[in-house]
């Protein structure tokens, strides 16, 4: 009987081969193609698969040292926090509603970023590419831990947080975050890796990231910056992946361009109308602002975008279809967002307001062009109306856009006074769009987008009432029904921040005066 | 373009007629963005259309102060952004309104929150 030989310690380079191409082996029991039957059906095609490049050449034995590593100086900080009541160092109670919309609709993002590298990687034939999706999925669901376990000090004395994970699934603007992973994850791995890796984790991550990392930082919210920088290092090698990825695809076939753009333009423009929760979270809900959407807006997609494009021309890639028009709302989509959960503050659970003065004049000056004509008018009308006991509260369903789900509030390229209305018919019926792109997305996949869960129409089809309720009841109320099935705690969850519970425990736990 | 599978795709789609108590109908009021987004009702096909400005939109729209300065007879209708004149005596089914149909009304000389279409 051979006894193994203990061989000298290998090299960073052999080591990192060893424990990853070295894991892999052809199958003879079975054809490769059938235990692999997901890399090859969306058209990509892979001559070899040793041309994928590791940039990092992390081991999962080293993985494991450094991801606990990080774990220890994050959970430091956030048992100081605690014991310390950090909570109360915070700029203001509004703040907090950032941090709501956050854990309700970026972190279970996390979690479903979790699954979906998770079943990418045991599609994937090439080892380099399973291990490096097997290490994001794991980076996925420790964001998920560390965000829930970091916000859960302010579940413990801020409302709006504690249903996080039963909203994410019913909640009507959540089911935008919501669909778009579901639409990822349901695609093919080559897509999913377009999709969240290169256009969203590359393209667009600083544009979720640092508006909220650093707005944390200016509102004295040090837990959440902690877990913001315990995920940096995983970031960048999650962009990493992205971009090794693409440069892949269109360097192994020319046959894949055309595929890998159609996805660009899909994506980029999916990752974008998400991106529209950020753009009013960093001009309306910070009170100690960054910059404006449009700054980062012009500094991280327009600046580096822009690059990277030109970059990716060799192959044949172009900007994503969208582009221009994504440029051009810079100026308006703001301020329209924070217009549609100020009139559906009713049923959202976070707080809404109208700005202070100080507030109007920073957003006088950063949009020049856009804010004083088109947005202004309408907020001052609201604030004297609330001052007069008459705030505004929609009680009326949105008309949704099918493909992004979100309210069909985005206006005409060109034109911010007119609401911008898409249609396609297919079977028989009809479908509507906020924009060119997204009618052309679903134009492209009808048969995927007729099965979208669009929150309004699920309610008037009356799937979200609890079990037991009765709408043919005298003096029912669908709306109270709706939030029920929410498990929102009406009069705490929703409605205005003037006169919120949160305004006035924040208030008297600083000795201070509403 | 078809959903690329590895077997075949076909689902029923989630919002035919069959789905709803009523036919929908998404309505917008052009020019006036206070209202972040046209509407979603579900309304009876026999519903006369005219009683539209009596009995729906006053709940929908009354909160703004232009709503009560509307004249419904100058009033311009679109149906799929195209202009369209509808018979108010008529029920909405007559009118041609189908599950999902997608109106709009414009009220000429009303521009919104001092003028900011809003």
């Amino acid at each position: 009987m051979d006894t193994r030989v203990l061989k000298k310690k290998l090299g960073l380079k052999d080591r990192y081969a060893a424990m990853t191409r070295g894991l892999g082996w052809q199958t003879t029991y079975q054809p490769m193609d059938k235990v692999y039957p997901y890399d090859t059906y969306e058209g990509i095609k892979i001559h070899d698969w040793d041309k994928w490049e590791d940039p990092f050449r992390l081991t999962m034995d080293a993985y494991w040292k450094y991801q606990g590593e990080k774990e220890r100086k994050l959970y430091a900080v956030i048992d100081a926090f605690a014991q310390n009541n950090g909570q109360l160092g915070i700029s203001d109670a509004r703040y907090i509603n950032a941090l709501k919309l956050f854990v309700q609709g970026v972190s279970p993002l996390e979690y479903c970023a979790h699954r979906g590298f998770a079943h990418a990687g045991r599609a994937f034939r090439g080892e380099g590419a399973r291990v490096a999706c097997q290490m994001q999925s794991i980076d996925e669901l420790r964001h998920y831990q560390t965000q829930a376990h970091t916000i859960s000090q302010y579940n413990k004395y801020f409302n709006g947080i504690h249903k996080s994970n039963h909203w994410f699934d019913r909640v009507w603007y959540l089911s935008v975050p919501k669909s778009f992973f579901e639409d990822a994850m349901t695609a093919g791995p080559f897509e999913f890796l377009t999709s969240v890796s290169f256009s969203f984790e590359y393209v667009l991550t600083n544009l979720l990231f640092v508006p909220f990392m650093s707005g944390a930082a200016h509102n004295g919210d040090m837990a959440t910056v902690t877990f913001g920088f315990s995920a940096q290092s995983d970031e960048s090698r999650h962009m990493t992946l992205g971009i090794e990825c693409i440069k892949f695809m269109l360097e192994q076939d020319p046959a894949n361009v055309p595929i890998v753009q159609r996805w660009m333009d899909k994506w980029f423009w999916r990752g974008y109308r998400l991106l529209t929760l950020v753009a009013m979270m960093q001009d309306y809900m910070l009170p100690r602002r960054v910059m404006s959407w449009k700054e980062a807006w012009e500094m991280y997609a327009e600046g580096n975008g822009g690059a990277l494009f030109k970059d990716l021309a060799r192959y044949g890639i172009r900007e994503p279809k969208g582009w221009k028009d994504a440029c051009e709302g810079k100026d308006h989509i703001s301020h329209q967002a924070w217009n549609v959960f100020y009139n559906f503050n009713a049923a959202a659970p976070f707080h809404t307001w109208t700005p202070t003065d100080d507030e109007l004049a920073w957003l006088s000056q950063k949009y020049p062009d856009s804010f004083d004509k088109y947005h202004r008018p309408r907020i001052e009308y609201f604030r004297e109306q609330h001052a007069a006991g008459n705030r505004y509260y929609s009680k009326t369903l949105p008309m949704l856009c099918t493909t992004c789900q979100i309210p069909m509030f985005f206006t005409e390229p060109g034109d911010p006074t007119k609401i911008c209305y898409r249609e396609s018919d297919h079977d028989g019926d009809k479908y509507h769009f906020c924009s060119d792109h997204c009618k052309e997305i679903f134009d492209d996949e009808p048969e995927k987008f007729v099965q979208s869960w669009l929150p309004v129409h699920q309610i008037y089809q009356g799937n979200c009432f609890k079990p037991g309720t009765d709408p043919t009841k005298d003096g029912f109320d669908p709306l109270l029904a709706v939030l029920e099935y929410y498990e929102m705690n009406v009069g705490r969850d929703n409605f205005d921040f003037e006169g919120s519970e949160d305004q006035k425990n924040f208030a008297a736990w600083r000795g201070g005066r509403v | 373009m078809t959903v690329a599978a590895v077997k075949e795709y076909s689902f029923p789609a989630r919002d035919t007629r069959d789905r709803f108590p009523a036919p929908l109908l998404y309505i917008g009021w052009e020019d006036h963005l206070l209202f972040c987004s046209p509407y979603c009702l579900p309304l009876p096909p026999d519903m006369p259309f005219g009683a539209l400005a009596t009995q729906v939109l006053p709940g929908i729209y009354g909160y703004h102060p232009d709503f009560a300065k509307i004249d419904w007879a100058k009033v311009e209708w679109f149906k799929s952004g195209k202009p369209w004149k509808p018979d108010p005596a008529r029920s909405l089914a007559d009118n041609g309104l189908k599950h999902k149909d997608a109106i709009r009304f414009r009220s000429p000389g009303l521009t919104g929150i001092k003028g900011s279409f809003s």
